[in-house]
C-alpha cells in the first residue's frame, strides 16, 4: 500500500511558500525582493500546476486505453493508488480549466503589451519622452523598442526641477529592467494559482520601489523621489481620477520607505526563500518518484499476468 | 545618474534621448515660452552649449518651436503628433483591464485616508 501523504505534500508546501513569499519579499531590499518574489511565484505556480497534473494522472491511467500504452495493470493501480478516484477526477477538471484560463489570459495580456509596443512607434518622434497636453496630472512608461514614458503637462507644471528630473528616472527604471514583464509573469501566476495573488500585489509594490530607489539614485536624494511622488499622487487624486480607490493603496508606504533609511539585506530572509523553494521542489520529487513506484508496480503486475495467461 | 547595462553611469553621461526627454520636459513645465538659460536653470548639471545642441535638435524633429525675442531666442513646446498618439493610451488608463495593467503609472489611486497620512508626510518633509 502506498501512504497517501506524500502525495499531497508539494500542496501543502506551495502553499506556504505562496503564502510566506510575500511577508520574507517585503524585508528585502526593492530589487532583491522583486526578483525573489518573482522566482517564488513561478516555483509556487509550477509546483502546484505539476502536483495537480501526477494526482489527475493516476486516474487517467486507469482509463483501459491509456493502460494499454503502458501497458500496466488497471486492477493493481486501483487497488494500489492512494489517491481516491474522486479527488483525482476533480484535479483533472481543474487542469483543464486551468489550462483554458491561462491560455486566454496570455493572450489578452500579451495583446495588449503588443498593441502599447505598436502604438509605441507612433510616439517615438524623438528624446525618450511624450508629452500629453492634459491639464490632469498623469505618467506612466510604455515597453517598446526603445519604450517611452509619457507624461501630461499637468504633471510637468506641477513639480519643481529636482522633482521632475525623478519623475522621468522613475520611469526609466521601469523601461531599463523590464517591470511590465514581472508584471506578466505574476499576474499569469494568480491565474494558475489564486493563493498567489498576495504575492502578486507585493511583487508589485517591489517593483515600484525598485524604480522609486533608481530614481533616488540617479538624482542623488531619495527624499526629492518622496516628495515627487506625494504631491503627483495628491494632485491626480484631487483631479477626481481616485474615485476607484479603496485598497488602501502603497502610495503612502512607498513616500515613506523612501524617507526612512534603506532597507538592508538579510540573509535570514534570503536562507528562507531559498529553503522554501527547496523544499518545494523537493517535495514534489518524493511524489513523481512515488507515483513512478505506483505505476512499475502496476506494470510488474500486468507482466505477471500475462506471463500467468500464456502457460 | 544610475543607469547603463550594469547599473551605473558616470553623471553627467546620460544618453542623448534621456536629455532631450529632460529638455522638454523643462520646456512644457514652464508657463510659456522660455530663453535657454531659463531651462539650464531646471535640468541640472547639464553645458549652456550642450543644451543649446539639444534644442536645436528638438527644433528640428518639430518637436519645439523658436523665435526671436530681443537679443535671444526664446523655446516653447509643439503639442505633435508623439502627444496625440501618447493622449490615445492616456484615456486607456482610465477604463482599466489588460490594456491599462500594462501600462507602468507613476502613482496608483489614494483613499481619504492615504490623502490624510500623505499630507502628513509631506507637511513632516518639508519643515525638517
Amino acid at each position: 500500500m502506498f501512504w497517501p501523504v506524500p502525495m499531497y505534500l508539494p500542496l501543502l508546501v506551495s502553499a506556504v511558500l505562496a503564502l510566506g513569499a510575500p511577508w520574507a519579499g517585503r524585508r528585502m531590499p526593492p530589487r532583491a525582493g522583486a526578483w525573489a518574489m518573482l522566482c517564488a511565484a513561478v516555483v509556487a505556480a509550477g509546483t502546484w500546476v505539476t502536483e495537480l497534473a501526477i494526482l489527475a494522472f493516476t486516474a487517467v491511467g486507469q482509463v483501459p486505453l491509456v493502460a494499454a500504452q503502458g501497458p500496466w495493470s488497471v486492477s493493481a493501480l486501483a487497488a494500489e493508488d492512494p489517491v481516491s478516484r474522486k479527488i483525482a477526477a476533480v484535479c483533472a477538471g481543474v487542469i483543464l480549466v486551468l489550462t483554458v484560463s491561462l491560455t486566454l489570459a496570455s493572450w489578452r495580456r500579451g495583446r495588449a503589451l503588443v498593441d502599447a509596443w505598436r502604438e509605441c512607434r507612433d510616439i517615438a518622434a524623438g528624446g525618450d519622452l511624450a508629452v500629453v497636453d492634459d491639464p490632469v496630472p498623469a505618467a506612466f512608461a510604455v515597453l517598446g523598442l526603445p519604450g517611452r514614458v509619457v507624461v501630461s503637462s499637468g504633471m510637468l507644471r506641477l513639480l519643481d526641477g529636482p522633482e521632475r528630473g525623478a519623475l522621468l528616472a522613475h520611469e526609466r527604471a521601469h523601461l531599463r529592467h523590464r517591470h511590465h514583464v514581472f508584471s506578466l509573469v505574476l499576474h499569469l501566476t494568480t491565474v494558475v494559482n489564486p493563493l498567489l495573488r498576495s504575492l502578486e500585489r507585493a511583487g508589485a509594490f517591489a517593483v515600484e520601489r525598485w524604480a522609486d530607489e533608481e530614481a533616488g539614485a540617479a538624482v542623488g536624494d531619495r527624499r526629492v523621489v518622496a516628495r515627487a511622488i506625494a504631491r503627483a499622487a495628491l494632485a491626480s487624486s484631487r483631479a477626481g481620477q481616485a474615485a476607484l480607490a479603496a485598497t488602501g493603496g502603497p502610495v503612502p508606504q512607498r513616500v515613506q520607505a523612501l524617507l526612512a533609511p534603506p532597507v538592508r539585506h538579510r540573509v535570514g530572509v534570503m536562507v528562507a526563500f531559498s529553503v522554501l523553494m527547496a523544499a518545494c521542489c523537493g517535495s514534489l520529487a518524493v511524489t513523481a518518484h512515488d507515483t513512478e513506484r505506483l505505476f512499475e508496480a502496476a506494470m510488474h503486475a500486468h507482466a505477471t499476468a500475462v506471463r500467468v495467461s500464456a502457460r | 545618474m544610475a543607469g547603463g547595462k550594469d547599473g551605473r553611469r558616470a553623471p553627467g553621461r546620460r544618453a542623448r534621448g534621456e536629455l532631450e526627454g529632460a529638455v522638454l520636459a523643462a520646456l512644457w513645465a514652464a508657463d510659456g515660452p522660455v530663453t535657454a538659460a531659463v531651462v539650464q536653470e531646471q535640468v541640472p548639471d547639464t553645458a549652456y552649449t550642450t543644451l543649446l545642441t539639444i534644442l536645436t535638435r528638438l527644433c528640428g524633429k518639430g518637436r519645439v518651436t523658436r523665435r526671436r525675442e530681443g537679443r535671444s531666442y526664446v523655446y516653447a513646446p509643439v503639442d505633435d503628433r508623439a502627444g496625440h498618439a501618447a493622449a490615445g493610451m492616456h484615456s486607456l488608463l482610465a477604463e482599466g483591464g489588460d490594456r491599462a495593467a500594462v501600462l507602468a503609472r507613476f502613482v496608483s489611486e489614494l483613499s481619504a485616508q492615504d490623502e490624510r497620512l500623505l499630507e502628513q508626510l509631506l507637511h513632516g518633509d518639508s519643515s525638517a
